[in-house]
């Protein structure tokens, strides 16, 4: 085997934000042909490495070499046209236009100078069918779940990558067989020598595939190793500065068999979503929805919280049965939703990281009784604290977040609001494992407390760990009901796999 | 034991040197605002050396000061109203024709009726907040382009006034309402006192609320407003209800100060003027923050503007293109990207010079 090429270096780089320092003298190397894992802790600089290295941000110093050569490229389609492309965090697709125009942007196949559609279309759905994909690539983007966006973006970056492929977190949303998917399409391009940096908090996925490993840990370079010489322990320690506390894993709470229904929802169904669906959620119960990507498990979510419309069927709470109109209506019945979409459904970008918390509690206070700013103070400070959310102060706005901390906020919010019934919808989407155990430990507290939660998880090992019944669904139907023994990962896999 | 807490320590340490807290001030919004402010009027000062000298007669200060405070009331009552619809994403170029609708009224009912002052006045702010529910309406139930349904009730608007004045020039008698336009407290002009009670209000209903937060939550993500429980829908009626009551009061000025009702150019063009002052001010046509003291700094900037110009001798004919290109320098000013621009070739510049010289 001939040594493999460097392709891209960059040495000594920093990029400095007003108040914070998000990385400080970075260096990486990245070789031809491999699968390089950059990895930390929430708020590490990863996403901002990525940015810098490709153009989204100009560095404030340091040098960047790009075969050999000093360059620093002004913008992102700059660093597309030297054949690196990136797929970002937070995904950064045209929501209006159809998924083809957004695979296709800026490199629409022409001819005359004119678009082609039908061959536009015809590509779009092969290099779809690559990731099992077999969607409508004429409807617009926003029509689709996050994770078939997040898929979509994946797509667009591996149709282009010539040389380099950057994924940051590709995987935040994903389910273990497209998790498979993507790997497969990885390991084709690491056969045909393009370079990958590959961006996860999910340390299974980071052996089965890297080749190399770079830690960041508060914007500096921890090392660099390659993957197959660093034991799991010495890369959490890397990661975090310390080892991991052992969080024993109690086994799933065990509900008092005459707890009372809280949430019953009866036969429900929302026009073109999920049909059917059935389920009881108990006092004090935390239940798992599973299933594939586009199974209804958010649409399930949705109904509950008032988002959709029923079509058929009720919904009971407490024993009455609720009318939802709108979110404020379930939110003033007991019922929070923790939604999956951070971007567009979670964070309010421009505001600070202390009114993104209080602003459900103040919502339900009313628009008369104001938070004082004394109490919106403190109650910022505990979540802060207790949540590990990695910021200078609270006043910052919390568009400025890495993703792993704007997530731990939007917990924090409806944590807030302690609602009787808290659906979680992906809830440590991006939540780096020092924080993961964490947070799991105090909802499954809250629990234990009488709160009943709805949650859904892509990854099972963490339903399993904390609901003591997991619902599974396909096609947006209910297929079956596990608890007690045959609730675990595998039987759960099995179910979804063959209903 | 022991180890792992001073490991611990270290950690957080290491962490902390990383961020220096309060570097990010929320005053430096205000910095450019006031800055071209200042600058108006030191240049009116140069201008002409009376400018700032006020003179008490009869009760009443007098001078250049005071006329731009004046003048500029009526459009510092429509912007502060502006900032809320801009902050919800919004806006509402209906305002001027709401202007001349609330003078219509009034000046027909002082005309042909005996009602007392309290309330032909409150039947005037009542239309105001009828024309914006009819906005708000609109844009929040119908889910009509804010920029479409307001242009709807622009147009309509400025007809109806006329129709209620039945195509005449509508002049009333009565002082006690005049007074609203021309009469004065305390030594200001009464205009002035409505638009400082009037910014007081607003700013305690909003900001001793939760009001003024809603409506920025809303304005910067509305879909997630409304997951978190606020009602996004209510909170937009409520803009545009808002605007409507100002734009009514800001009309019934105009209405007093000519003691009549003129549908035709009552508040024309005034919109506009109010939509530019909430942007000098730095608001973001997408929505999000709002101050409602940088609008009323931007309306006092495009006052003492006009008033610049007019000092200045500059021929009547150069008006509105001067005009234009100082407000495109006041909005220039604040983008960073044009500082940060600027800031590049100024040593350019320098070392252009330089090697001039050399
Ligand atoms: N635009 C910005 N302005 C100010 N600070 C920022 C900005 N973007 C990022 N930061 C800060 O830089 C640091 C690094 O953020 P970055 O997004 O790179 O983290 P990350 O490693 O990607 O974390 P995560 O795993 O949560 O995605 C954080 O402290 C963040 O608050
Ligand atoms: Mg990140």
């Amino acid at each position: 085997m001939t040594t493999p090429s460097l392709v891209l270096e960059l040495k000594q780089v920093c990029k400095h934000f007003p108040g914070v320092k998000a990385l400080q003298d970075v260096d990486l190397r990245l070789f031809a042909g491999e699968v390089h894992a950059l990895l930390g802790e929430n708020g590490a600089g990863k996403s901002t490495l990525v940015k810098v290295m490709t153009g989204a941000l100009a560095k404030s110093s340091g040098d960047i070499y790009f075969n050999g050569q000093n360059c620093s490229f002004a913008s992102p389609a700059a660093a597309q046209q030297a054949g690196i492309s990136t797929v970002y965090q937070e995904v950064n697709l045209l929501p209006n236009l159809s998924v083809a125009q957004n695979l296709f942007l800026g490199h629409e196949p022409r001819r005359f100078g004119l678009i082609q559609h039908q061959k536009m279309q015809q590509q779009a759905q092969q290099l779809l069918l690559r990731f099992k994909l077999n969607i409508d690539v004429t409807a617009p983007l926003a029509q689709y779940s996050v994770a078939v966006q997040q898929l979509i973006a994946i797509a667009r970056g591996v149709a282009m990558s010539a040389k380099v492929l950057v994924l940051d977190e590709p995987t935040a949303s994903l389910d273990s067989s497209e998790v498979q998917m993507l790997f497969d399409v990885m390991r084709q391009l690491r056969e045909q020598g393009v370079a990958i940096v590959f961006i996860t908090h999910f340390l299974d996925q980071v052996y089965q595939i890297s080749d190399r490993i770079t830690v960041l840990r508060n914007g500096s370079k921890v090392g660099e190793y390659l993957a197959a010489d660093l034991p799991r322990s010495r890369l959490i320690e890397a990661m975090l500065g310390k080892e991991l506390q052992q969080l024993t894993h109690q086994a799933a709470t065990t509900t008092p068999a005459v707890a009372e229904p809280l949430l019953v929802l009866n036969n429900i169904a929302v026009k073109g979503s999920i049909s059917g669906v059935s389920l009881t959620v108990a006092q004090g119960q935390a239940v798992g929805l599973a299933g594939l990507l586009g199974s209804g498990r958010t649409e399930v979510c949705r109904a509950v919280y008032g988002v959709d419309a029923l079509s058929q069927g009720e919904i009971q709470f407490g024993g009455k049965t609720l009318r939802l109109q709108q979110p404020a209506d379930a939110i003033k019945a007991g019922i929070a939703l923790c939604p999956e979409e951070r971007k567009t459904e979670g964070i309010i970008g421009p505001l600070s990281i202390r009114e993104n918390i209080m602003l459900a509690l103040q919502a339900r206070r009313g628009w008369w009784r104001y938070l004082p700013v004394k109490q919106q103070q403190q109650l910022a400070a505990f979540y802060i604290d207790k949540l590990q959310i990695a910021t200078p102060d609270a006043d910052k706005p919390i568009e400025q977040l890495s993703g792993g901390n704007q997530q731990k906020v939007i917990l924090a919010r409806w944590l807030a609001i302690n609602p009787q019934l808290l659906i979680l919808d992906e809830p440590t989407r991006g939540i780096d494992i020092g924080a993961h155990a964490e947070i799991l430990l105090l909802i499954k507290s809250l629990c234990q407390q009488g709160m009943s939660l709805l949650v859904t998880s892509s990854e099972l090992e963490e339903l399993v760990a904390f609901a003591g019944k997991v619902v599974v669904l396909r096609d947006r139907q209910k297929v079956t009901e596990l608890s007690g023994d045959t609730m675990t990962a595998p039987h759960i896999m099995q179910a979804i796999a063959e209903g | 034991m022991k180890q792992t807490q001073s490991c611990a320590d270290s950690l957080q340490q290491a962490r902390l040197a990383r961020y220096s807290p309060g570097s990010i001030k929320a005053s430096a919004r205000y910095l450019w605002p006031l800055a071209a402010l200042m600058l108006l009027l030191a240049v009116n000062l140069l201008l002409d050396a009376s400018f700032f000298q006020l003179s008490f007669q009869d009760g009443r200060l007098y001078g250049s000061l005071i006329d731009i405070l004046n003048r500029s009331a009526p459009v510092a009552l429509l912007a502060i109203g502006m900032s809320l619809v801009i902050a919800t994403g919004g806006i509402d170029l209906s305002v001027g024709a709401v202007m001349a609708i609330a003078g219509a009224v009034c000046a027909n009912l002082l005309l042909q009726t005996e009602l007392p002052l309290a309330l032909v006045i409150a039947a005037g702010l009542a239309t105001g907040i009828a024309a914006g529910l009819i906005n708000g309406t609109l844009v929040s139930y119908l889910k009509i382009q804010p920029i479409v349904a307001t242009l709807l009730l622009m147009v309509a608007g400025r007809g109806v006034a006329q129709l209620i004045n039945q195509g005449q020039i509508v002049t009333f008698l009565r002082p006690d309402f005049a007074w609203l336009g021309t009469g004065s407290w305390l030594g200001l002009p009464l205009p002035i006192w409505l638009v400082i009670g009037m910014f007081a209000l607003s700013q305690l209903l909003l900001r001793r609320t939760a009001l003024g937060l809603f409506i920025e939550a809303v304005g910067c993500n509305a879909t997630a407003s409304r997951y978190l429980g606020v009602n996004d829908k209510a909170i937009k009626l409520f803009v545009y209800a808002f605007a409507g009551f100002c734009a009514a009061l800001a009309g019934m000025i105009s209405a007093a100060d000519i003691q009549g009702s003129d549908a035709n150019n009552a508040g024309l063009w005034l919109e506009l003027d109010a939509i530019l002052a909430v942007v000098i001010g730095g608001a973001v046509l997408s929505g999000g923050r709002f101050s409602l003291l940088l609008s009323v700094i931007g309306v006092l900037i495009i006052q003492s503007l006009s008033t610049t110009i007019i000092v200045s001798g500059v021929p009547a004919k150069f008006n509105l293109l001067i005009k234009a290109l100082v407000v495109l320098l006041v909005l220039l000013l604040q983008s960073d990207k044009f500082r940060r621009q600027l800031s590049s070739w100024l040593p350019k510049l320098r070392k252009w010079r330089k090697g001039d010289k050399a």
